[in-house]
């Protein structure tokens, strides 16, 4: 309990640092970059607490960034207003994650499945939405456009005051402030008695089951809060780049799993520092011209499985002198 | 009627299809609970093996049948020394290794080979029924898979191979304790599957084209449909492709595509929750 609000406390010190010195800091390009990073840092979270807390792996948590990005799209052309389209964006991932997993937690399929159906969903999505090309698929007023995506998505504004739009820089603090509160909510479910039986079944299912908790409604919530999540992470991604279906594609999905495991499994900074670190690397590789940005994430990935399985924060806190004994 | 018979042939080739891409798959996830993620560029650099002998004045058949599955088969092998035999046994990591493979082979082929789309046009010709053409590549299709997997169920029946395998799939430590080095016939079932997978990608190569990024378009299906048909791995592949090929492929006829994908994979998710443990983990049970 005490760590925790230790831990919280400090996650808002170091929010409140970046809001009070980036934008000052940096240029707007760079600022937007850094949106985009923090926009995705609330992704590796939620993949990190549905995967690193509920032993759920998810192959597509894209799925819900992308439905988050896209329904908040969607709904902020047509209503002219994101008070309501952000509501909107955070029920249909929640819905969707909701429906996904009432078909694989009570048909009790097990972790491989899984993994497979959720990236299968994905890149069906993908696929999809790469076909909605043309006047013929318009919700409203708003063209799906294929794979060109839905350019010019409208910034926040003002809850009740479509004229007043966020500037990038306080889209980067409203972007840094919900990564904060995600982390808050992420922590303090785990403290709950509902996170502490999420915790139990990842370790031992069978025996949390013995013991009589409802595993397939407790995987349900947790992988509806991971969806919810996730199409936040999509609200904010959209607010600085625009939509297209690369949300949906395998190198995201991908990516994200790279981000967690490459962080450490198993805690809630991990994913974040993991995703930081290798948009990083990301960009760097992009500027090299000979070399493939995939080809580089790709041998990341086979290397951190072989050598560090447990992921760069764990294994750098057993290093620590303090953590010896 | 002549539209009914080109319906049928086509329901047959699409069927045919999806079976000759799961089967690599099937085997190494079968035998050895090994989920190759990898299993997509494995086609890929079969179908690259194919346009690329072909292309260099290999005859097309040697180009199709031959090539792919050694060139893929010695990948295979060198991968399975290399990554897969220091993981087995953790599922998830397997998973996540061979995804990076799948990920590094994609930039791998772009930076070497570029992003166009390569190709060549199917042997064979077509012929007509009434007003329709129908290629005699799509039977060919049918007969190979026909005999992949009859080829594949003889081996492991009849042949001291497959003892040895079906033998090791069952109980490794009593293979072991009898002789057997599971290491070795990982290895060899491994290459196997990488060569099915090559085969399959030189298969498909005529009908599809070849791209760096082919594979993620077939991974999805295979896995489905693998998934789908549970723990007989080839009797549950077939059931399964034919199933989930017969919807994708009438889906694809009354719609687009796209449809035929998003149908095919509501069927799966929908016979998973009623069946979680696939087609032959309650029909079928003691088939292959």
């Amino acid at each position: 309990m005490k760590a925790t609000i230790l831990h919280i406390v400090a996650a808002c010190i170091a929010a409140a640092l970046a809001i009070l010195l980036l934008p000052h800091v940096l240029e707007l390009f760079a600022l937007i970059n850094a949106t985009v990073f923090v926009s995705l840092s609330v992704l590796a979270l939620s993949l990190g607490l549905i995967w690193g807390f509920g032993g759920i792996l998810c192959f597509g948590q894209t799925t819900f960034f992308g439905l988050g990005a896209y329904t908040y799209a969607v709904a902020a052309i047509n209503f002219g207003d994101t008070t309501w389209a952000v509501p909107l964006a955070l029920a249909v991932p929640t819905l969707m994650a909701a429906a996904l997993g009432y078909l694989m937690f009570f048909g009790r399929i097990s972790d491989v499945y899984m993994g497979v159906i959720t990236l299968t969903v994905t890149l069906i999505l993908f696929a999809f939405v790469n076909s909605t090309a043309g006047d013929q698929w318009t919700i409203g007023s708003a063209a799906l456009g294929g794979f060109n995506g839905i350019p010019g998505t409208p910034p926040l504004n003002w809850p009740g005051d479509p004229d007043t739009t966020l500037e990038p820089a306080q889209i980067f603090i409203v972007a840094v402030i919900c990564l904060v509160v995600c982390y808050a909510i992420a922590k303090l479910t785990l403290l709950t008695r509902f996170g502490r039986v999420a915790v139990a079944i990842r370790e031992n299912e069978l025996r949390a089951e013995l013991l009589g908790y409802d595993v397939r409604l407790h995987k349900l919530g947790l992988f509806a809060l991971g969806g919810w999540m996730a199409g936040l992470a999509g609200i904010l991604f959209a607010n600085c780049v625009f939509v297209s279906p690369t949300l949906f594609s395998l190198s995201y999905a991908g990516q994200v799993i790279i981000w967690v495991l490459v962080g450490g499994l198993g805690t809630l900074v991990g994913p974040i520092v993991g995703c930081i670190l290798m948009q990083a690397l990301t960009r760097y590789a992009g500027t090299l011209s000979n070399l493939d940005p995939n080809l580089v994430l790709g041998c990341v990935l086979m290397v951190v499985v072989l050598a560090v399985p447990r992921g760069l924060l764990p294994t750098l806190g057993t290093l620590l002198p303090w953590r010896r004994q | 009627l002549d539209y009914a018979i080109v319906v049928a042939l086509q329901i047959a080739s699409g069927i045919a299809t999806l079976l000759i891409v799961s089967l690599g798959l099937a085997v190494v996830f079968g035998m050895m609970r090994v989920i190759n993620l990898a299993h997509g560029e494995f086609l890929m650099l079969g179908g690259y093996a194919a346009v690329l002998s072909y292309a260099h004045g290999a005859n097309v058949w040697v180009s199709i049948l031959l090539v792919p599955p050694i060139v893929v088969g010695i990948v295979g092998a060198i991968v399975e020394r290399l990554l897969i035999r220091n993981l087995y046994g953790r599922m998830i990591d397997t998973m996540l290794a061979t995804w990076g493979l799948s990920l590094s082979l994609i930039g791998a082929v772009s930076m070497t080979l570029g992003n166009s789309v390569n190709g060549f046009s199917a042997p064979l010709g077509s012929f007509e029924i009434g007003r329709f053409h129908f290629a005699f590549y799509g039977l060919f299709l049918v007969a190979a898979a026909a005999t992949l997997s009859l080829g594949t169920w003889a081996t492991l029946r009849y042949t001291n191979i497959g003892l040895l395998a079906r033998g090791t799939m069952q109980n490794r430590e009593m293979a072991s304790a009898l002789g057997v080095s599971p290491h070795r016939v990982y290895a060899i079932t491994f290459t196997v599957g990488a060569a099915l997978s090559g085969l399959a990608g030189g298969l498909i190569a005529p009908l599809s084209g070849v791209v760096p990024t082919m594979g993620t378009a077939f991974i999805a299906k295979a896995f489905i449909t693998v998934i789908t048909g549970g723990a007989a791995m080839l009797t549950g592949t077939l059931t399964a492709s034919v199933l989930l090929g017969g919807v994708w492929t009438i889906a694809t006829f009354l719609s687009t595509p796209v449809f035929g994908e998003v149908a095919l994979l509501l069927v799966a998710i929908v016979l998973l929750r009623l069946l979680p443990r696939g087609i032959t983990g309650r029909f079928l049970r003691r088939a292959l």
